[in-house]
């Protein structure tokens, strides 16, 4: 194993704790569909951090400390939340227009204020620009505690409201009728979110921290069908993404830990839209071109069977690959038996779509053979049923 | 000239009893900007019947049960529900949503939906238990969806959603259920597994109040109808409002009787 430093071990602890914070938090900001008000909240953080310093050195302390500069972040992203809040409800313009007039308003003066700020004697070494894409090479014991416990404390709030949120961010009206506040849970979740954004200045900065919010929740939607699994599985990968980055960038010379944990986390997420199981680019391709030839092969067959040309050449390309029909189109001996399959197949389906108690079975598209839906003696008691003629054979 | 003196009228505050009504709204109004969707409207809703809401397009159906159930704010107007607030009878109603106002491809199961019904029961925090998922496959079974129960929800058809949100409804064991066009875009058979549930429910002596679309079928699946556009024109049993003269009050002239004649809608 590759022995790291007292530094690196504690960046990549403290990233790992705030991926998995943030992978958990973000994935009720992207359920909400507000992934947006992130970034809102990320650049919205500038001008307090720069106030804070000011107001620091202005009373005499070290314009440096950590915890003072959050705390003024914090506050400084809450008013800017406030202010989306406030345009996007008070007026007719839309959240995403509130969103990009904040964001861009509160950067520059942000810029602004760090511009001012590297021109007053004590604010040189300030280092203020660190925070804008994360700088870990100082990291302090006391800053990563401070990432740990601000961290735990969002995870274990996100996951004491999960219910409230998924609800929430589901069906809304439901949600309200159900007696939920809302609102409350809104400013919860948006909480949450402003918590993970200021412990993660340090590490990936205030212009990447959306992506490991936004990132590790929309990989995860990629592998599971339950929120609940969604936001565990975001924290494990938005976790796994901050402790190989910070690993990463202290084994190779000048790489900075915010960008890679962010590329990390891309990475998981190609991976995940590419090969996820059922929901993947490339399952969902296979499944289209299997889906087509299963379509293609029945259509064939059924043709052939009621003696109809057959006009399509991906169609009879693929009764020929299977060995159904000769070069000149005609049947062969396989081919015959397979016609019949699908004939008898086809009036058990038309019998299964009229059938009570079979709905889950008809709502299935009706190309794949009767068989491998249905018990054995169900099927005989179909076959009975067109014996007895209740449907004509096609 | 001696003046007389004004004379105060003695005011008996007449003590109207709401705790009679399921739901009752007096002098609601609900506004969207500067343009009333429903005006002052006093309405009762009959306890153990089912109650259609119909009017035209725009005519504030659907506002008047969100305002009802508090969804949306109301400008003026109380809302007493078996007598009291919202708030304090707030268990005994479910209310089933339009369908429209739902993004399908939602992480959860169909299972997980139906369990949301349980909220109340279960908390912020409340294990789920096995008792409460056989519960919820009982409410699955009601509507002939207990198949279907480990399915994403944006697997279904139109009509298989709605039953199941029908099915999330039904876990609340509610006393007064409310829905919003529960008939709009699903297939006949679900329409009329639909009704049969809810009649259910009905003879059981729960109350239902919908938002109903469609005049053909009034008749024949509601007791009771309201008829609504923006004011209210008129309350009552189905026979007697849903007549002619009242329709054309309602839907402003232009509806011919045909299209409410059961003749013309066989099949």
């Amino acid at each position: 194993m590759i022995s790291l430093g007292y530094n690196a071990v504690l960046v990549a602890v403290g990233a790992g704790l705030l991926g998995i914070a943030a992978g958990v938090t973000g994935t009720f900001l992207f359920l909400r569909k507000r992934a947006l008000v992130g970034d809102a909240i990320a650049h919205a953080t500038l001008p307090g951090v720069g106030l804070a310093f000011l107001l620091m050195v202005l009373l005499g302390g070290d314009g440096r400390n950590l915890a003072g500069l959050l705390l003024g972040a914090g506050f400084s992203a809450a008013f800017g939340l406030y202010c989306v809040h406030l345009i996007s409800t008070r007026t007719r313009l839309a959240e995403d227009t509130a969103i990009g007039a904040v964001l861009s308003v509160f950067f520059g003066f942000g810029v602004l204020l760090l511009t001012v700020i590297q021109n007053v004697p004590s604010g040189r070494q300030a280092g203020l620009d660190g925070l804008l894409l994360g700088a870990t090479a100082g990291m302090l014991f006391a800053d990563a505690l401070l990432i740990a416990v601000g961290g735990a404390v969002a995870l274990f709030a996100s996951l004491a409201l999960s219910r409230a949120m998924v609800l929430v961010a589901f069906d809304e009206g439901y949600a309200r009728v159900a007696g939920l506040k809302v609102d409350w849970v809104d400013l919860a979740t948006m909480g949450l979110v402003l918590l993970v954004t200021v412990v993660g200045l340090k590490v990936v900065g205030l212009i990447l921290i959306v992506a490991l919010l936004i990132i590790p929740a929309v990989a995860a939607r990629f592998w599971t069908d339950r929120a609940g699994q969604v936001a565990v599985l975001a924290g494990a990968i938005g976790g796994a993404s901050g402790v190989i980055g910070a690993i990463w960038s202290a084994t190779v010379p000048d790489l900075p830990t915010g960008p890679i944990i962010v590329l990390v986390a891309f990475g998981i997420f190609a991976v995940s839209m590419l090969l996820a199981p059922r929901r993947g680019v490339l399952a969902a391709w296979l499944r289209h071109r299997q889906f087509q030839r299963q379509v293609h092969l029945r259509q064939g067959l059924l043709a052939l069977g009621s003696g109809q040309p057959i006009y399509e050449q991906l169609t009879l390309r693929l009764l020929q690959r299977a060995g159904l029909v000769r070069a000149d189109g005609v049947a062969t001996p396989a081919g015959e038996q397979a016609v019949a399959d699908a004939a008898r197949d086809e009036a058990r389906w038309a019998l299964v779509r009229r059938e009570k108690g079979l709905e889950a079975v008809a709502a299935r598209a009706g190309i794949d053979p009767l068989d491998s839906l249905l018990t054995p003696d169900q099927v005989a008691d179909l076959d009975r049923k067109i014996a007895n003629g209740e449907v004509a054979a096609p | 000239m001696a003046v007389t003196p004004l004379k105060l009228v003695e005011t008996t505050k007449v003590a109207e009893d709401l705790n009679a009504w399921p739901l009752a709204v007096r002098g609601l109004t609900v506004s969207y900007g500067q343009k009333p969707a429903v005006f002052s409207v006093d309405a009762s809703f009959a306890p153990g019947k089912m109650t259609a809401i119909i009017g035209p397009n725009g005519a504030g159906k659907s506002t008047l049960l969100k305002a009802a159930l508090g969804v949306v704010k109301p400008l003026s107007g109380h809302v007493s529900v078996f007598g009291q607030s919202l708030d304090q009878q707030r268990h005994r109603v479910a209310y089933v949503p339009q369908r429209a106002s739902i993004d399908w491809d939602f992480p959860t199961r169909v299972l997980d939906v139906v369990l949301m019904g349980l909220y109340r029961e279960l908390g912020l925090l409340g294990w789920v238990r096995r008792a409460h998922r056989d519960r919820a496959m009982a409410c699955l079974t009601r509507v002939g969806m207990q198949d279907f129960a480990d399915r994403q929800i944006g697997q279904l058809s139109g009509g298989q959603q709605q039953r199941v949100f029908l099915a999330r409804a039904l876990a609340q064991d509610a006393d007064l259920y409310l829905l919003d066009e529960p008939f709009a875009g699903v297939d006949a058979a679900t329409e009329l597994a639909i009704i049969a549930v809810l009649k259910e429910l009905r003879d059981a002596g729960r109350t239902i109040v919908s938002v109903h679309h469609d005049l053909s079928t009034v008749a024949d699946y509601f007791d009771r109808a309201l008829l609504l556009n923006v004011r209210l024109v008129a309350e009552g049993p189905v026979d007697t409002v849903v007549t002619q003269d009242l329709l054309e009050q309602t839907y402003g002239g232009h509806l011919t009787m045909a299209r409410i004649d059961p003749q013309t809608v066989a099949g």
